[in-house]
């Protein structure tokens, strides 16, 4: 291959990638991300595959990452040349003949796609791509395009800019969409302090939880003693429901690479890690396949873009412990050993991996930095709030219409990401609270709706950022057992270093377990609270200082909850098994039988047409009953 | 030197000396279990926390691992500072029972068990302060011990538990363990500690049994003093 190293040399490789992203004709993209893979993109993928080489059409078939709107997929973009680009959800192997008949035909009679794009952004290069020249063709109006569709209307993408879009094993797509042209500028025009200074002007400030500002670390680490440096790539995302990070390791590894690049040459780097938890084994694999890409096209290794620079990059594998997502931890275990925090009086930037200045950012964070770059600090703090700058991306799920992966302005408000991106709640049921910031967060209930969605402003609502999990729930969500499964998270996650995470949380676990079983006692919730504050103040590291956190959210703002299930031995949202029971309402109850057939344990009877009744020494509470009847005869209480 | 102050003493100590060091000096005392003078410091019992404060941000540490700083206010039994610490007495009692240690350390500071916790049955008087596997790593150099499993089914011992084919019966685990869990069985010629017998050496001059026979090859081939040099007891030496 030959080694890019110039300016030309980059036009040349990123105008090989408009010709594979654009190849004229027509193009059949699928999304195949891990979320798309998991509803059964392979199976549309290779049912594409044979039918293509059946009728034997001159199309291209490739694969791309996720756009983000998880709950359509999989997901298949067909591009042909002057017509807007077209997104077909919820594709299955069946569907395939069709499809491919309407594109021969150019129709959209049988399947109907979800959207269409007409333009989109090339945010690195503040350029745009046309698909169509202004010309929609008649049939296609009726599609609405990707800006009115409310789940992309409010978001504006700079970390998942390319995800969902290019093929994220080929290098050339990621350079045709502007990639490495703010590495070129750096090597070429920058020193490392200005570097740093338009980082720092940008605002940045860390995605994967702490919100440190990004240019004030790089800062540090620059300034600290030594010759040797790292940079460190965690990506080791582990709270429960959130793969932000894994959307944009999978969809576009070289985000981050050249993120991690421009980083290595501003502080002073020669040799970056990626942290990555093997649990995501297509992140390994495109990240491996990226890195080895890009070192033998010269833009990893030595002399990077002809200059003196130099600089590589390893993939370490995570074996799965979430306390290695934590800065000292994930050092602990890139070192080989266990992966246990150290109190950070020291901080990483002067002693971190091997005891040298380390610099670690999250995926996310890398992969905002060569958009910094290209397009200046200062255009990107001017997109969201004061002191909490950029974008976020979000991951949208529980008790929520469209599940998927959101990139919107910080600073926007709760309720617009909950009902206009998310599109409200299932079966018309009640809003009631959103947990953010993975288990270490907290809930934030529906009365806050208008809370501006920011570092600082989750924090005073008592949650936090984190890396940007966003569970949503509804009004049979018990905030007592939300609490509950988030701290035994905790507790089979805690390293066990230190007494008031290991100790503390698992009496926590047993109080709240006690709770939901019906044996909580008076003064529980003051215990609680106390440890609670104990352990945020006492413990080692983040983890257990933050661990508490649902359970105060909760109690702070559902303490009346908390109350039914002490004092009235009642959970109010009907989940607690030990507090609730299920009830026949005898005149609404047709006698059809359903339930008594789907009973596991028989404990439902009746004669035909008349009413049941519910044997409640056998009922073992499992709700199948109140599922499956028709006529809501059956409620709990 | 730094100047600073503890509890609304001026003191000063020089750089790099940790606040729990300063303060003793100063004759102030900080309850400690997993901070000893022989290993490096984990930070893991947390019960030496106190609070410092900088400017307008007060935070808890941790003054085993904090080194002083010119200016800083230190709180070393304040509520905020006694609340961690009456919780880590409470949690490690529940833990150890039967760890009169333990027990002792709270009776001097005035705490008393949380009947909300259930005392466990199966751990022993292990706090996993880690100084053990800390001594065998650092002093001892044979990493014989170390930690299996994760939170709090985290246990000490060698790996797999099965006997260890590098531990020497040194015992200096056993000595430095605050609690008293790990405990050395000696009869006149043997020592038994973590599951081995060792055989133990007999003193050519004066005839007493006086260090395991694995610990001295240990020694020898470590500082290449032949073994026969080192089959004289200390005090005959």
């Amino acid at each position: 291959m030959k080694k890019i190293s110039a300016l030309d040399d980059l036009k040349k490789a990123g105008d090989k990638g408009w010709k594979s992203l654009f190849p004229g004709g027509v193009k059949i993209l699928v999304g195949m991300a891990t979320s798309g893979i998991a509803s059964g993109a392979g199976e549309v993928y290779a049912a594409l595959a044979a039918e293509i080489k059946k009728r034997k059409l001159p199309y291209v078939l490739a694969k791309t990452g996720s756009m983000g709107m998880d709950c359509i997929e999989p997901l298949v973009d067909i591009i042909e040349k002057d017509k807007p680009r077209l997104s077909y959800g919820k594709m299955t192997a069946g569907k395939v003949p069709d499809l491919i008949d309407q594109i021969i035909k150019g129709t959209i009679d049988k399947i109907k796609p979800v959207y269409r794009i007409d333009e989109e952004n090339l945010i690195a290069t503040r350029d745009k791509n046309h698909y169509t020249k202004g010309n929609v063709p008649e049939y296609l109006k009726e599609i609405p395009g990707i800006n009115e569709v409310p789940f992309y209307k409010k978001q504006i993408k700079i970390a998942t800019r390319n995800c969902g879009i290019i093929d994220p094993e080929n290098m050339e797509e990621y350079i045709a969409r502007g990639g490495y042209l703010a590495l070129q500028k750096v090597l070429t025009s920058m020193t490392p302090e200005s570097v740093i200074e338009d980082v720092i002007k940008s605002g940045l400030r860390g995605r994967g939880g702490g919100g440190f500002p990004a240019g004030v670390k790089w800062q540090s680490c620059r300034s600290a003693h030594g010759d040797i440096k790292y940079v460190i790539c965690n990506g080791d995302e582990g709270d429960p429901g959130a793969y932000m990070d894994r959307s944009v390791m999978e969809g576009d590894p070289h985000s981050v690479i050249e993120g991690m690049i421009i980083g290595a040459y501003a502080i002073g780097a020669q040799e970056g890690y990626i942290y990555v938890r093997n649990e995501y084994p297509l992140a390994v694999t495109n990240l491996t396949k990226a890195i080895s890409d890009a070192r033998s096209r010269g833009l990893l290794g030595k002399n990077i873009f002809g200059t003196s620079f130099s600089f590589d990059i390893k993939i370490s594998k995570g074996a799965g412990a979430f306390v290695c997502g934590e800065s000292t931890a994930l050092m602990a275990s890139l070192e080989g050993k266990a992966g246990e925090p150290r109190a950070k009086y020291i901080h990483t930037v002067e002693h971190g991996l091997w005891d040298r200045p380390s610099n670690l950012n999250n995926v996310e964070t890398w992969a905002n930095v060569p958009v910094v770059i290209s397009r200046g600090g200062k255009w990107f703090s001017e997109i969201g709030v004061p002191h909490s700058t950029g974008t976020k991306v979000f991951s949208l799920v529980g008790k929520i219409n469209n599940i998927g992966l959101v990139e919107v302005p910080m600073g926007i408000p709760l309720k617009d990401i909950i009902y206009d991106i998310g599109g409200g709640i299932p079966g018309g049921r009640k809003f009631k609270a959103v947990q953010t910031g993975g288990p270490s967060g907290g809930c934030i209930p529906a009365k806050m709706m208008d809370l501006s969605v920011d570092f600082d402003a989750l924090r005073e609502a008592g949650s936090m950022m984190g890396s940007g999990g966003m569970i949503v729930m509804d009004e049979k969500t018990c905030m007592v057992d939300l609490a509950r499964y988030f701290i035994e998270f905790l507790v089979s996650e805690s390293c066990g270093k230190c007494t008031p995470c290991r100790e503390g949380v698992r009496r926590m676990n047993d109080i709240l377990h006690d709770i939901c079983a019906g044996r909580g006692r008076e003064g529980d919730v003051e215990i609680l609270e106390s440890m609670a504050k104990g352990i945020v103040d006492g413990s080692l590291c983040a983890l257990g200082g933050s661990a508490p956190n649902p359970v105060l959210s909760t109690i702070k703002y559902f303490r009346e909850e908390y109350d039914a299930h002490i004092k009235d031995k009642k959970c109010p949202a009907g989940v607690c098994r030990a507090l609730i029971r299920y009830e026949i309402t005898a005149k609404k109850c047709t006698g059809c039988g359903v339930c008594a057939k789907k009973c596991p344990t028989g404990c439902i009877s009746g004669e035909k047409k008349k009413a049941h009744k519910i044997n409640r020494k056998k009922c073992i509470k499992c709700g199948i009953c109140m599922e499956s009847c028709k006529f809501d005869a059956i409620t709990v209480e | 030197m730094v100047n600073f102050i503890i509890d609304g003493k001026k003191i000063s100590a020089a750089e790099g000396t940790m606040i729990l060091e300063a303060a003793r000096a100063n004759s102030i005392s900080i309850p400690t279990l997993c901070a000893h003078e022989t290993v490096s410091r984990s930070g893991a019992c947390r019960l030496c926390v106190v609070e410092v404060k900088k400017g307008k941000r007060a935070k808890i540490v941790t003054s085993c691992l904090y080194p002083v700083e010119e200016g800083i206010i230190v709180e070393t039994k304040n509520e905020r500072v006694m609340n961690v610490r009456r919780l880590v007495l409470q949690l490690l009692m529940a833990r150890c029972p039967e760890s009169e240690v333990i027990c002792e350390l709270a009776k001097e500071i005035g705490i008393e068990t949380q009947p909300r916790f259930i005392p466990d049955k199966d751990k022993g008087k292990c706090i996993l302060c880690r100084s053990c596997v800390r001594v065998c790593e650092e002093i001892v150099g044979v990493s014989a011990i170390g930690f299996s499993c994760r939170g709090a089914d985290k246990t000490i011992g060698p790996p797999f538990n099965e006997d260890s084919a590098v531990c020497i019966g040194c015992g200096a685990c056993a000595y430095v363990c605050p609690t008293g869990h790990i405990q050395m069985e000696a009869t006149e010629d043997t020592r038994k500690i973590w599951g081995r017998t060792f055989k133990m050496k007999k003193c050519d001059v004066c005839g007493r049994y006086f260090a395991p026979e694995d610990q001295l090859k240990y020694i020898s081939k470590k500082t290449g003093v032949p073994l026969k040099e080192l089959a004289i007891c200390t005090n005959c030496r």
